[in-house]
C-alpha cells in the first residue's frame, strides 16, 4: 500500500483534475461554441490564444502566470482588491493555472465537433419548435457527446500529468498544492525509487483504464487526430 | 393584403446571384415552385421559413404576418407554426422514429387538431417507430420526415426537394404517399422541385423561376403548356400506385383490381387473393388517349378522364397529366396527337392502358 502522503498526493491530483475538468466544460462550451461558428475577426487571435497551452512550455506559461498573479502582477492586483488574496502556491491558483494549461485539450474536440455537425440539424429543430437553448440541449449536446468524451477525458489526463506549471505555481504543500507529479519527483529525487515506482504504476494504470472504459464505450471515438 | 393566401415579397443580392419576388400564393393546396437547379427556388422557401432573414422581406400566412421588416417585425423560425421537410435525411440520428415524430408533436403542444394514428397510417410508417434512422431507406427516412413535419400541425407546409436525393425506383417509391398526402392536406403547401413529372403529379399550382425571377404564375395546367418550360424530365416517366384485388376471372386468367377512386383495371391473374393490395407501374408510354369511347378495341383497360396538364417532353413528343379516378396518371404522346385530337386542358378522354406492371 502506499503511504499517506502519497495517498494525500493522489487523492489531491484526482480531486483537482475533476475540478478542472467540470470547469472547463462549462467554459469551454460556450467558448468553443462560438470559435466553431462566429465569423468575427477576432474568431483567428481568439483560436491562437487557446492554442497557445499547446506549444508554450509549460515552465513558460507557469512563469508567467506566476509573474502575472504574483503581488506586483496585474492580474494579482485584482485578486487581492476583489479579497481573494494570492494565487500563487495555493489549491485555488493550482486550478487556475490548471485550467488555463488544459483549455485547449477541452476546447479543440468540443469546437471540431460543433464544426462537424453543421447548421442542418439546428434548422430542422427550429423548424420543430424548438427555441435556441433547447436546440442546443437536445440537438447539439448529444450529437457532440463524442466531442465531450473526448475533451473531458483530455482535459482530465493533461491536468493528472502537469508538472511544469505545477513546479512554477504550485510548490510543493502537502495536502495544498502537493501533487503526484510533483511526489514523484521528490522520490526520484532522493533515490527512493521504490516509492516513484508505486506511485508512477499507480498513475499508468489509472491512465490506462480510463482509457480503456472509454474506448469500449465508444468504439469509434478518436482522442488523437 | 388578402386574408387569404400566402405572400413573399423579397430580394436578396449575393455575387453572382440576385433574387427578387413577389409572390401571392393560393392557401389551399399544392403549390410547386419549378425552375432550374439555382433559380432561387430553395432561397424562397428559406425565406418563408425564416431560416434565412433579408432586408425588407414581408411574410403572411393566411392572413398571420410573419414577417415585416419594414416594421421591424420578425417572428423566428421556431414561432412560425410550418412544417419543413429538407432535400436530404433530416432525421436526427440519436433519436428512434418515434422520437423524431414526438420532438415536434411535444414542441407544438401536442396538438389535438392532430391525429397522429391517420399521419403515421397515411405514410405507411407504423412499423418502423422502434426503429432507427441509420438502418432505415432513403425513401422510408423522407417519409418520417413528412409524417415529423406534419405532426406539429403547421399552417403551412415546405418540402424542399424532398425527393431530390433519392433514385429513381425511391421516388416511385414516396411519390404514391405524396398524392395521398395531397389528397388529404388541409393545409397550403409549397413543393420545391426541378423535375416537371413530379410537379405533374402533385401541383395544383406552379410558379415558374429562373434566375432569381418569377417567369409565370397560375394553375398548374396552363403554365405547363408553354413551351419554354425550364425543366428536367426523368428517363420513363411513370406513375405507381396501389390497387385492391377484387376477385379473378380464372376463365380468361385475368385479375380485377380497384385503385383511385373506384377505377377498374384487369391484370393477368395475381397470385394474390382478393382484398390484397398490389403495387401496379404504368408507364406513360403505356398510355393512349381518345376523344370517343372506342366501340371495339383490343386494350381491356379504358378509364374515363380528364386533362390536368401538359408539359413538352423529348422532341415532338408531350407528357399529359391526366385525372382518372382521384389519381393523376401520365400519359406520353406526340406534339401531332395533341394538335390533332384538339386536346386542351379540362376536357375529358378515354384513356387506354396498353400495359400495366405489378411490382409486389
Amino acid at each position: 500500500m502506499l503511504p499517506a502522503d502519497d495517498l494525500a498526493a493522489l487523492w489531491l491530483t484526482l480531486k483537482l483534475a475533476a475540478t478542472v475538468t467540470l470547469l472547463l466544460l462549462l467554459i469551454g462550451t460556450p467558448l468553443a461554441w462560438w470559435l466553431a461558428r462566429s465569423r468575427s475577426w477576432w474568431k483567428r487571435p481568439a483560436q491562437a490564444v487557446v492554442a497557445l497551452p499547446l506549444i508554450l512550455p509549460p515552465t513558460v506559461l507557469g512563469f508567467y502566470l506566476l509573474i502575472a498573479f504574483g503581488p506586483q502582477g496585474p492580474l494579482g492586483k485584482v485578486t487581492e482588491a476583489i479579497g481573494i488574496g494570492l494565487l500563487p502556491f495555493t489549491y485555488e491558483g493550482l486550478i487556475v493555472a490548471s485550467m488555463i494549461y488544459s483549455l485547449p485539450f477541452v476546447v479543440q474536440p468540443l469546437c471540431n465537433a460543433f464544426e462537424s455537425l453543421g447548421e442542418r440539424p439546428l434548422e430542422v429543430a427550429a423548424t420543430l419548435r424548438a427555441g435556441p437553448l433547447d436546440r442546443f440541449l437536445t440537438v447539439v449536446v448529444p450529437l457532440a457527446r463524442p466531442g465531450f468524451l473526448t475533451g473531458a477525458v483530455l482535459g482530465f489526463a493533461h491536468t493528472v500529468g502537469e508538472f511544469g506549471v505545477v513546479l512554477m505555481i504550485g510548490g510543493n504543500i502537502p495536502g495544498e498544492t502537493r501533487l503526484v507529479s510533483m511526489r514523484i519527483y521528490d522520490h526520484v529525487e532522493a533515490f527512493d525509487y521504490a516509492a516513484a515506482h508505486g506511485l508512477a504504476g499507480v498513475l499508468l494504470i489509472f491512465s490506462f483504464l480510463v482509457l480503456l472504459v472509454l474506448y469500449v464505450f465508444n468504439p469509434r471515438l478518436r482522442t488523437f487526430g | 393584403m388578402s386574408a387569404d393566401g400566402i405572400r413573399l415579397r423579397m430580394a436578396a443580392r449575393r455575387a453572382d446571384f440576385s433574387l427578387e419576388v413577389d409572390l401571392d400564393l393560393p392557401g389551399r393546396g399544392i403549390t410547386a415552385l419549378f425552375g432550374p437547379s439555382g433559380a432561387g427556388k430553395t432561397t424562397c422557401l428559406r425565406a418563408l421559413a425564416g431560416l434565412e432573414r433579408h432586408a425588407g422581406a414581408y411574410v403572411a400566412v393566411n392572413g398571420e404576418v410573419w414577417q415585416d421588416e419594414a416594421r421591424g417585425h420578425f417572428q423566428p423560425v421556431h414561432q412560425r407554426a410550418l412544417g419543413y421537410v429538407f432535400q436530404e435525411a433530416s432525421l436526427f440520428p440519436h433519436r428512434s422514429v418515434r422520437g423524431n415524430l414526438d420532438y415536434g408533436f411535444r414542441r407544438a403542444g401536442r396538438p389535438a387538431s392532430v391525429d397522429r394514428e391517420a399521419i403515421v397510417a397515411l405514410l405507411g410508417i407504423g412499423g418502423l417507430l422502434g426503429r432507427y434512422p441509420e438502418t432505415l431507406s432513403g425513401g422510408e427516412r423522407q417519409r418520417v420526415a413528412i409524417a415529423r413535419a406534419l405532426l406539429t400541425a403547421p399552417k403551412l407546409l415546405l418540402l424542399d426537394e424532398p425527393l431530390a436525393a433519392l433514385d429513381a425506383s425511391r421516388k416511385a417509391e414516396i411519390l404514391p404517399y405524396l398524392e395521398r398526402l395531397h389528397a388529404r392536406l388541409e393545409i397550403p403547401a409549397i413543393y420545391v422541385s426541378h423535375t416537371t413529372e413530379e410537379v405533374l403529379r402533385l401541383a395544383d399550382h406552379l410558379v415558374l423561376i429562373d434566375a432569381g425571377q418569377v417567369q409565370a404564375q397560375g394553375p398548374l395546367a396552363r403554365l405547363l403548356e408553354r413551351p419554354d418550360l425550364p425543366g428536367q424530365l426523368g428517363r420513363d416517366p411513370c406513375v405507381v400506385f396501389g390497387a385492391q384485388v377484387l376477385g379473378h376471372d380464372e376463365g380468361d386468367h385475368l385479375s380485377e383490381l380497384r385503385f383511385g377512386d373506384d377505377g377498374r383495371l384487369w391484370v393477368t391473374r395475381s397470385s394474390a387473393t382478393a382484398g390484397d393490395v398490389l403495387r401496379l407501374r404504368i408507364q406513360a408510354r403505356d398510355l393512349s388517349l381518345v376523344r370517343q369511347r372506342p366501340a371495339q378495341s383490343s386494350i381491356l383497360n379504358l378509364l374515363q378522364g380528364r386533362v390536368a396538364g401538359c408539359a413538352p417532353f423529348q422532341p415532338g413528343q408531350c407528357l399529359v397529366g391526366l385525372d382518372v379516378h382521384g389519381l393523376r396518371l401520365l400519359a406520353q404522346i406526340t406534339d401531332r396527337s395533341w394538335r390533332q385530337l384538339g386536346l386542351e386542358v379540362g376536357m375529358p378522354v378515354w384513356v387506354q392502358v396498353k400495359a400495366v406492371a405489378v411490382l409486389d
